[in-house]
C-alpha cells in the first residue's frame, strides 16, 4: 500500500521485544509504520526519536530494516459489504474475499456526548431466565461474562447472539483457539445468518499484541452501522482477559510502573474506552456489547475482572452448580444494572419482587447448605428452602432455559407455593392476591 | 502588558507533551496546542529548564513535533454566574448540550454561561457600602433559586461601593457596580466572575464545627450514621453493591438547596439516567423540579483522563459559590478512586518514583485537601452556607486496604460500607451498619440538635439500636457455628430482634414510590416502634416458632413500610402489628 508520499527510513536506533526506535521527522502521535513489512504504530516521540510497536513482534528486525510511514492512524473501510465478512486484526479479509471498499475511517474514534445518549429501554430476551428474569439485558448495555476457562462462554455467548433480535452482529475475537473461531463460524451459518455477522479475529496462532487493534475495528464496524445505518448491533468481544494480558505487555516492554497484577495503570481508562460505545443513539441505532472475562479460579477481585465490573453495567457469572450439574447464571454474582429500565415496564408488574424475593430464597438455601455441611440439624424451613433452591436451579437459573419472560416468573411463582407460605415469600400483598396459584393456598 | 509565552511540541508519549517554551511559564497554567485549525486545551504538569511538560485535556493522535503552544497566563478557570443550575457540563466546564452532533468534537469548546439569557436583577448594597470578596450587591432569581451577584473572589481587598444598577432586566455581562478601592482606581463588576478551580473559595467570616443535620430520606444514614450538613462523608464498594443507586437517592432526596454531581470517570449511562429521569422528578419538599437545583458536571470514564481530575474541582468550585450566596449545597462525587488513577497514569508516564501501588506520593494529601474545601460556613453578613460533600471510592478488589480508600478514611467524617455480602443477599442499601460510622453522632453540637428537633432520648435509642444489631450479629455467628439446637433460645430472639431493625429500618427499596424516601417524621415514629419491640421480653418454645413469628411480624412491618404513612393500610398492618405482639405477650 505504499504511497508516493510516505517517508522512508532505513536505519534503526534500537531495538527492544516489541518495540523499535529511529530517528524521523515530522511524524504524528499514533500513526501507523510498516518495519520490514510488518505493521507498526508510533507509540513516543522525543525529538526526532521516535518509537514505534511493532504488533507481530520484533523477531527478526535488523537495524538496516526499512520503515515506512504511512501519516496515519489505524483505519477501516467501512461500507455494506462487510457484512457477512471475516476480517484479521488489521481489517484484512481471511474468507478468501476481496478488499472492502467504502469510506476509510481512523478506529479508536472520539466518545458520543454523554448528553446526545439516550436512556436504554429496549428489552433483549435471551430465552435464559438466569439473564432475563434475573439479570435483563438492555439494548445499548455493555455486560461481560465471567467465566472460568473451562467453562461454555463462548457458547453461551453464540446462543445469546442467535436469540437476540438485532440487525447485525460483530463478533471481536482476541486469542480464539482455533476451534472457538471455527465454532462460531459453524453456529453462525447454521443458523442462516451469516449475513448478518462481522468477525475480526485475531487466533492464538497470531502475535498477542495484533489483538489490541481487535475492539477498535469491531467497534469502528459497529458505529458504521449504528450511527450511518441506524441499525441495532451487537458487539461480541472474547475474551478480553487475553486483551489486557496484550496491554500489559506492551506497557510492560515499555518500561511503564505496573499497577496491581502486573496490568498498566491505565487499565480502567484504556477497558472504559472500549466498553463505553455501547450506546443507544437518539436516531434509534444502538450498540450493545457482551464480552467474556475469563478469571483464575473465579478470581474477582484480580484486576482485569475488578476493573471491568467497574466500567461495565452488570456481569454473569456463569457457575457449575454441583447439586444439579447444571451450568447456571449465579444469582448472588450476576447483575445487570440497566435491568430496572424495562423489568415491571416491559415485563410484568410482579417481575421485581418475584426476582428479588426467589434469591432471598435461595440465599437462604445457601445458609441451610452450611449448615449442613457443618453438621447441624436442619429446620423444616431449611429443607424446604433446599428443596426450593434445586428446583430453582434446574428449572429456571440453568443455561439451557429457553421459555419467555411470563413462564419464568409463572414458574417461580408455583416454586414459591409449593415450598413456601405466603408469609415466608413476605411479598407485596397485592401481587401475592394476584399472582399466588390458586388451588395452592 | 506581557506577550503571551509560546513554544513549540517536543515530544509526545500518549496525553503527556514536552512543550519547548520562549518566555515565562507557570506551574498548573493552561496552554492551547494548535493542531492545524484544532486548539487542544493542556495543563502545564511540570516545568524542568525551558521544557514545559503538559497534560492535554484531548486526543493527541496526529499532533507532531513543531507544532504550535500558545500559554494563556493562568490556571484552569470556571465562569460563575446565574444559569449554572440545571446546566451539564463536562470536566472543563464546557456546556454539553450546546454541542454540535452526537460525537464530541476534539477541541469543541462551548461557553459554559448563556451570554443572551437576561436576569431580572435587584441590588442589595447601596452607595458608600464597604465591601469586600463575596459580599452580596445584588440578586437575580435563578429559576426558583435566589442567585447572589457579590463581589469577585479575587478582589480581596476593601471596597467603597460607587455605583450599583437599578432594578432591571439584564444580561450577565452588564455591568451591576462599580467598586473604589483604597487607592481611587475603579473596578467595575458584572454578574460573571472566573475563578481557579484548584483554589478554595474563601470568601467567608469562619467556619465552625457542623452543627445540623442534613436529611437525606435514607434510613439507614439518616436513622443510623446521620450526615451533618458542612459534613464529609464516603461511600466505599466493591462494584455491584448499590453505590450508584444510593448516590442518586441522595441526589434526589437529600434536604440539600443545591445539588452538584461530578460523574467522575464513571459509566455515561448512569449520567444519562439522571438526564432523563431527574427533568421528570419532583423534589417532595418544594413541589420543584429536581433538575432546577441540579447541576452535573460529567466527565465519564471514555472522555479524556485528564479533565477527570478537573471535573471534581470544578463541581467543588461551583458548590463553593453557592455556598457564598448562603445556600446549602451537597457534592456528590463519583468516583474519587478514578481521579486518583487518572493522578496515577500521569505520575507513571512523568516516571515520578511512585507511591503505593503505583499512586502518586502525595495522593493523600491531595485528597485531604481537596474533602477540607466543604464545611459549614459563617458568611460575612452573618448568614450561613454549606457543602456537604459525599464521595465514592472504587477500592480495586472491594479491598478497603488500598491507598485511595485509606487516604479518604482519614479525610472524612462519615463512612457508609457497603458490603458484599449484604449486596448478594440484597439487602439493599448495602451499608454495613456495624462497619459504618458516622463521628458526628458523638459532635456534641449534633447531640444538642437532637435533643432539640427530634427527641430528648433519640441518640440514645440509636446508640441502643446498633446495639441490638451488634448482639445479632454475634448471635447469628453463635448459631452458625454451635447449630440451631446448641445455643440457648435467647440467642435466636437477639438473631431476629436484629433482623427486624436490619428488615424494617436499615433494608430500604429504592424502586418503591412510598419506600424509596423516608422523611425524620416518619423514621422516628418506625423507629421507636421497633425499638420498642426489641426491648420486649419474648417466651417462645422453640427456635422455630421464634422464628415464624418474627418473619410474621417483619411481613406486616414491610407492608407497613410499603404503605403511605398514616394511611388506612398503614393503619391497618399497624393493629396487626399491635395484636401479634399482645398474642405474645399474654402467651
Amino acid at each position: 500500500m505504499a504511497q508516493a508520499f510516505q517517508r522512508i527510513y532505513t536505519r534503526l536506533e534500537g531495538i527492544t521485544k516489541a518495540t523499535v526506535m529511529l530517528n524521523a521527522q515530522r511524524i504524528t502521535n499514533d500513526e501507523l509504520a510498516t518495519v520490514d513489512g510488518r505493521l507498526a504504530q508510533v507509540v513516543k516521540i522525543n525529538g526526532d526519536r521516535v518509537t514505534l510497536q511493532i504488533f507481530g513482534g520484533t523477531e527478526g528486525i535488523a537495524t538496516n530494516s526499512e520503515v515506512v510511514f504511512w501519516g496515519e492512524a489505524p483505519s477501516l473501510n467501512v461500507s455494506d459489504q462487510l457484512a457477512g465478512r471475516f476480517f484479521n486484526a488489521y481489517g484484512n479479509p481471511i474468507d478468501g474475499g476481496p478488499q472492502v471498499e467504502g469510506e476509510h475511517r481512523e478506529i479508536g474514534g472520539p466518545s458520543v456526548n454523554p448528553f446526545k445518549r439516550k436512556q436504554p429501554s429496549q428489552l433483549i430476551p435471551t430465552g435464559i431466565a438466569g439473564i432475563d428474569l434475573n439479570n435483563t439485558l438492555v439494548s445499548g448495555q455493555k455486560i461481560p461474562f465471567f467465566a472460568d476457562p473451562d467453562q461454555p462462554y463462548n457458547q453461551v455467548m453464540a446462543t445469546v447472539a442467535l436469540r437476540a433480535d438485532v440487525d447485525k452482529i460483530i463478533l471481536g475475537g482476541m486469542g480464539l483457539t482455533n476451534d472457538d473461531y471455527l465454532y462460531f463460524r459453524q453456529s453462525f451459518e447454521n443458523a442462516g445468518k451469516l449475513s448478518k455477522i462481522i468477525s475480526f479475529v485475531n487466533t492464538t496462532d497470531d502475535p498477542p499484541v495484533e489483538r489490541l487493534l481487535i475492539p477498535d475495528m469491531a467497534l469502528t464496524a459497529a458505529e458504521y452501522f449504528a450511527v450511518d445505518k441506524n441499525e441495532k448491533v451487537l458487539v461480541l468481544l472474547t475474551d478480553m482477559t487475553l486483551y489486557a494480558d496484550a496491554l500489559s505487555i506492551v506497557s510492560n516492554r515499555m518500561d511503564q510502573i505496573p499497577s496491581k497484577d502486573s496490568m498498566p495503570g491505565s487499565l480502567y481508562s484504556d477497558l472504559a474506552k472500549i466498553y463505553e460505545k455501547a450506546v443507544l443513539l437518539p436516531s434509534g441505532g444502538s450498540i450493545t456489547i457482551i464480552a467474556v472475562t475469563t478469571l483464575n479460579g473465579g478470581d474477582i477481585t484480580h484486576a482485569i475482572p475488578d476493573n471491568t465490573g467497574y466500567i461495565t453495567e452488570g456481569q454473569l457469572f456463569l457457575r457449575h452448580d454441583s447439586d444439579t450439574g447444571k451450568v447456571i447464571v449465579d444469582p448472588f454474582r450476576s447483575l445487570s444494572r440497566l435491568k430496572q429500565l424495562v423489568i415491571g415496564k416491559q415485563t410484568r408488574e410482579d417481575h421485581n419482587q418475584v426476582m428479588n424475593t426467589a434469591i432471598r430464597l435461595y440465599a437462604d438455601a445457601a445458609d441451610a447448605k452450611t449448615k449442613m455441611e457443618n453438621g447441624f440439624d436442619l429446620s423444616d424451613y431449611d429443607l424446604r428452602a433446599l428443596d426450593f433452591a434445586k428446583e430453582y436451579s434446574l428449572k429456571l437459573l440453568s443455561i439451557d432455559v429457553n421459555i419467555n419472560i411470563t413462564e419464568m416468573l409463572e414458574r417461580t411463582w408455583k416454586l414459591f407455593a409449593k415450598y413456601f407460605s405466603k408469609e415466608e415469600v413476605s411479598i407485596r400483598e397485592d401481587l401475592i392476591d394476584q399472582y399466588w396459584p390458586k388451588g395452592e393456598e | 502588558m506581557q506577550t503571551k509565552t509560546t513554544g513549540k511540541v517536543q515530544g509526545i508519549i500518549a496525553n503527556l507533551v514536552t512543550i519547548e517554551v520562549d518566555g515565562p511559564v507557570a506551574q498548573n497554567e493552561i496552554c492551547f496546542i494548535h493542531l492545524g485549525d484544532t486548539r487542544l486545551m493542556s495543563e502545564v504538569i511540570k516545568v524542568t529548564g525551558k521544557i514545559a511538560s503538559a497534560q492535554v485535556y484531548e486526543s493527541t493522535r496526529g499532533l507532531r513535533v513543531g507544532d504550535h503552544v500558545t500559554f494563556e497566563g493562568h490556571m484552569l478557570e470556571v465562569q460563575l454566574g446565574p444559569g449554572l443550575l440545571s446546566s451539564n457540563y463536562d470536566g472543563l466546564q464546557n456546556n454539553l448540550a450546546t454541542m454540535e452532533g452526537v460525537f464530541l468534537k476534539r477541541g469543541e469548546y462551548t461557553e459554559p454561561i448563556d451570554r443572551e439569557a437576561k436576569w431580572d436583577f435587584k441590588p442589595l448594597a447601596k452607595k458608600g457600602d464597604t465591601v469586600t470578596a463575596g459580599d452580596w450587591l445584588g440578586e437575580v432569581m435563578e429559576g426558583w433559586m435566589v442567585h447572589k451577584i457579590m463581589v469577585p473572589f479575587i478582589m480581596t481587598d476593601t471596597y467603597t461601593v460607587q455605583e450599583v444598577t437599578k432594578e432591571g432586566s439584564y444580561t450577565v455581562d452588564k455591568k451591576i457596580a462599580i467598586l473604589k478601592d483604597a487607592d481611587g482606581k475603579t473596578h467595575d463588576v458584572t454578574m460573571v466572575q472566573k475563578w481557579p478551580v484548584k483554589r478554595a473559595i474563601t470568601a467567608y467570616m469562619e467556619k465552625p464545627r457542623p452543627y445540623k443535620v442534613l436529611e437525606t430520606g435514607v434510613r439507614t444514614i439518616d436513622t443510623f450514621n446521620p450526615m451533618a450538613e458542612g459534613g464529609t462523608g464516603f461511600i466505599p464498594g466493591p462494584f455491584g453493591c448499590g453505590k450508584t443507586v444510593l448516590q442518586h437517592a441522595l441526589a434526589k432526596q437529600a434536604e440539600a438547596d443545591i445539588i452538584v454531581m461530578a460523574a467522575c470517570g464513571e459509566r455515561a449511562n448512569e449520567v444519562v439516567e439522571i438526564f432523563a429521569e431527574f427533568p421528570k422528578l419532583i423534589d417532595p419538599r418544594t413541589g420543584r423540579h429536581l433538575m432546577d437545583r441540579t447541576t452535573i458536571i460529567c466527565n465519564t470514564s471514555n472522555m479524556p483522563v485528564a479533565a477527570r481530575e478537573a471535573s471534581v474541582y470544578t463541581a467543588m468550585t461551583i458548590c463553593e459559590y453557592y455556598r457564598a450566596m448562603g445556600h446549602k449545597t451537597l457534592l456528590l462525587a463519583d468516583s474519587t478512586s478514578r481521579w486518583a488513577q487518572a493522578l496515577r497514569e500521569m505520575s507513571n508516564r512523568m516516571e515520578e518514583l511512585p507511591g503505593q501501588d503505583g499512586f502518586p506520593m502525595d495522593l493523600s494529601a491531595t485528597i485531604a485537601n481537596f474533602y477540607a474545601r466543604a464545611g459549614i460556613v459563617t458568611l460575612n453578613n452573618g448568614e450561613t452556607g454549606s457543602v456537604t460533600f459525599i464521595g465514592t471510592v472504587s477500592p480495586a478488589g472491594g479491598n478497603l486496604k488500598e491507598p485511595v480508600t485509606e487516604s479518604t478514611q482519614k479525610a472524612t467524617r462519615c463512612f457508609y460500607a457497603l458490603s458484599q455480602n449484604r449486596a448478594d443477599r440484597k439487602r439493599y442499601p448495602a451499608v454495613d451498619p456495624m462497619e459504618s460510622y458516622s463521628k458526628y453522632l458523638e459532635y456534641p453540637e449534633i447531640i444538642k440538635y437532637y435533643s432539640e428537633k427530634i427527641g430528648e432520648d433519640w441518640i440514645d435509642m440509636v446508640w441502643e439500636g446498633k446495639n441490638f444489631v451488634r448482639r445479632g450479629k454475634e448471635a447469628y455467628e453463635q448459631i452458625n457455628i454451635l447449630g440451631d439446637d446448641g445455643v440457648p433460645l435467647e440467642y435466636h430472639i437477639n438473631y431476629w430482634k436484629s433482623e427486624l431493625i436490619d428488615f424494617i429500618i436499615l433494608q430500604q427499596d429504592a424502586f418503591d414510590d412510598v419506600d424509596a424516601s423516608t422523611p425524620m417524621e416518619r423514621q422516628k415514629y418506625m423507629y421507636t416502634k421497633i425499638i420498642n419491640v426489641c426491648r420486649q421480653k419474648f417466651e417462645f418454645d422453640d427456635f422455630e416458632s421464634c422464628s415464624a413469628y418474627f418473619k410474621k411480624m417483619i411481613n406486616i412491618f414491610r407492608q407497613m413500610n410499603y404503605s403511605e404513612y398514616e394511611s388506612e393500610d398503614f393503619k391497618r398492618y399497624e393493629k396487626e402489628i399491635e395484636e401479634l405482639l399482645t398474642e405474645k405477650i399474654q402467651a
